[in-house]
């Protein structure tokens, strides 16, 4: 595992503040991610070595988050809310308009690996719907009516 | 008529020039309120609390003074603190803006709650999606410890508590107290059964465990302000403090607004706080408190008795925004998540919308909710594609009834209540979305339509 040494430095500072060291499993998998973009097999092993546990502690985990990934994304993760709020403001229309702009189905990367598009449950936001994030960014109010342009700034990376 | 509103929990957020860094909120007299509170006795604290008749602020209303009365202090082991910063239920968007626009708002409401509960150690557990709330916090929490105002010997007062920011993943359960408390541990956040895993008795690794929501724990800091009779003497007996009420759907001005208790209606908050509904618009329903709570229908009459005698006989505008009043019309005020629909709104495909989210939100460890959930997704999803059944609703409620009270968590009543709820109230729509794909395909067009919620 070739992991950046400041992400080494918050594993290290981060494990011994827990009581027990299985409560930073699910932190070292979100540290690993960030690292790594996403969680192989080799990184649950190492996760799990770094923490004396059984890999399988880990795997379980990252089976059960969302958010946690086995396989890597496009350049440009792009998760569309897609809960009753969102919906009400259009949000299904505005992701049928990304994935036409993108060349890419909802739940699949574009051929090129620009993009990577989602549907995700509530983002907790639901007074400025439709809410869409990009990578760690979230951007509101992407409405039918905008989200062309919306993808057309993500593409010439203008967001 | 305007209504102003009463902001205590959100007294400057929004406010041109408050930054969320230290000395904006030193400079607005923060933490005056925790070096009051390490001079008074933890016990005196609780009992301001539980004075204040301050209900939890995350979804249950169960009284947060009842709550740390309930902690097993004579175990010996360790108390741990929880902030319930999960804020997953949709609709809901509240504890957001105090993390980004008042983090220290919240530290301080978790140390005056700590001191009180004389906790060892706390945790905020933040949703996964919170990337730069998770930032904020861990930056205030170093400004914090670098006051002195959490870590060893707080404020020179001999009690010393640190707090931990953990993320969560994604995970809708992770709201849920025993799947948080599973989540922290470092396991999937399957629920425990209650009894015997109360967390204030058995809580996290297995000992005395506090877990409050955000709103909760900031009102602690005022609590402990204004003592709790003050508390108590905002919005009305049963239904203290103020709340914050997170609009959103079809109104003009979608948004968050804090009142008092019972101080707003519902119609006041829609047309009056809000701006109404669209040009051309009917009101045609409301959740009033995030997705779970059962849906009100907009002709219809509410009557009954509430909890102090009163009768009532109200339409869905008059309904006083509170714990009690929501209760007593069969829904609940949840966490705070007002949906507004209007006519436009096709119910079976808002009904196959929630059923998605709950499908995909089940932790799937009880066989009921498992099971049942995707059922009843399955079902909404096959109606919205074209092949709905006159049966269908009455299924729905079949599933719906077999899942409710056959759980280990309150999920399984989340996922059903949407369900009974929209077959009770909107039944004809089911119907006649059977009857009319019948009379499509009778005249040989296609059964599906465009749909547009899910």
């Amino acid at each position: 595992m070739d992991l950046k040494p400041e992400t080494i430095e918050k594993i290290d500072k981060l494990v011994p503040r827990y009581p027990t060291v299985k409560s930073a499993a699910l932190p070292l998998c979100h540290l690993v991610q960030e690292d790594q973009g996403y969680l192989s097999n080799e990184a649950i092993e190492w996760i799990a070595t770094r923490l004396d546990l059984q890999p399988i502690n880990i795997l379980e985990i990252v089976t059960f988050y969302p958010m946690l990934r086995q396989e890597p994304t496009g350049k440009y993760h792009v998760r569309v809310c897609r809960t009753l709020p969102c919906a009400l403001a259009g949000a299904y229309q505005t992701c049928k308009k990304l994935e036409e702009a993108f060349d890419c189905k909802v739940g699949h990367t574009s051929d090129d690996g620009e993009v990577t598009l989602e549907f995700v449950e509530c983002h907790a936001d639901c007074g400025k719907a439709p809410v869409v994030m990009v990578g760690e960014e979230e951007y509101t109010n992407v409405t039918p009516e905008t989200a062309e342009e919306f993808a057309t700034k993500l593409k010439n990376g203008q967001l | 008529m305007e209504h102003q509103q009463h902001r205590l929990i959100f007294k400057h957020v929004d406010e041109p020039g408050y930054t969320n860094d230290i000395d904006c909120y030193i400079k607005h007299g923060g933490y005056e309120d925790l070096k009051k509170a390490v001079t008074m006795k933890p016990e005196d604290i609780c009992a301001e609390v539980l004075e204040s008749g301050v209900r939890g602020r995350g979804g249950a209303g169960f009284p947060a003074g009842m709550k740390w009365k309930f902690l097993d202090r004579k175990s010996g082991k360790p108390i741990y603190l929880v902030c319930n910063c999960d804020e997953s239920e949709p609709g809901t968007f509240k504890d957001r803006q105090i993390v980004h626009q008042d983090p220290h708002q919240l530290i301080e409401g978790m140390m005056c709650s700590a001191f009180a509960i004389q906790a060892k150690l706390a945790f905020i557990y933040i949703r996964g999606e919170f990337f730069e709330g998770y930032k904020i916090l861990e930056r205030a929490i170093e400004e914090a410890r670098e006051k002195n105002l959490l870590g060893d010997n707080i404020l020179g007062s001999g009690y010393s508590c640190d707090i931990i920011v953990h993320r969560g993943a994604g995970a809708y359960i992770c709201g849920e107290e025993t799947g948080l408390i599973e989540s922290i541990e470092g396991n999937r956040a399957n629920p425990r059964i209650k009894p015997p895993y109360f967390p204030a008795a058995l809580g996290l690794y297995q000992c005395p465990t506090i877990v409050n929501n955000v709103e909760t724990l900031c009102d602690v800091k005022h609590i402990v302000n204004m003592g709790g009779k003050s508390f108590s003497e905002i919005g009305t007996p049963g239904n203290t403090g103020t709340r914050i009420w997170c609009v959103s759907g079809h109104v003009q001005k979608p948004g968050y607004y804090e009142f008092p208790c019972s101080s707003v209606t519902l119609g006041e908050l829609i047309y009056d706080v809000c701006g109404g509904l669209k040009p051309g618009r009917k009101l045609k329903a409301v959740i009033p408190g995030g997705s779970s709570a059962k849906i009100l229908r907009a002709d219809e009459r509410f009557t009954g008795k509430l909890k102090d005698g009163t009768e009532f006989d109200w339409g869905i505008e008059d309904i006083p925004m509170d714990f009690d009043s929501l209760m007593a019309v069969g829904s609940m005020s949840g966490s705070g998540g007002v949906i507004v629909m209007d006519d436009t709104t096709d119910m079976v495909e808002a009904l196959a919308n929630i059923n998605y989210f709950y499908a995909h939100e089940s932790c799937g460890q009880c066989t009921p909710c498992r099971e049942g959930v995707p059922w009843m997704r399955k079902v909404t999803q096959r109606m919205v594609d074209g092949n709905a059944r006159e049966e269908d609703a009455e299924l729905l409620k079949n599933i719906a009834d077999q899942i409710a009270g056959r759980t280990i968590c309150a999920f399984g009543e989340a996922a059903s209540w949407p369900v009974q709820s929209f077959i009770a109230k909107f039944k004809d729509e089911f119907v006649e979305k059977a009857r009319e794909q019948a009379a499509r395909r009778k005249d040989g067009k296609d059964t599906a339509t465009e749909t547009t919620l899910i």
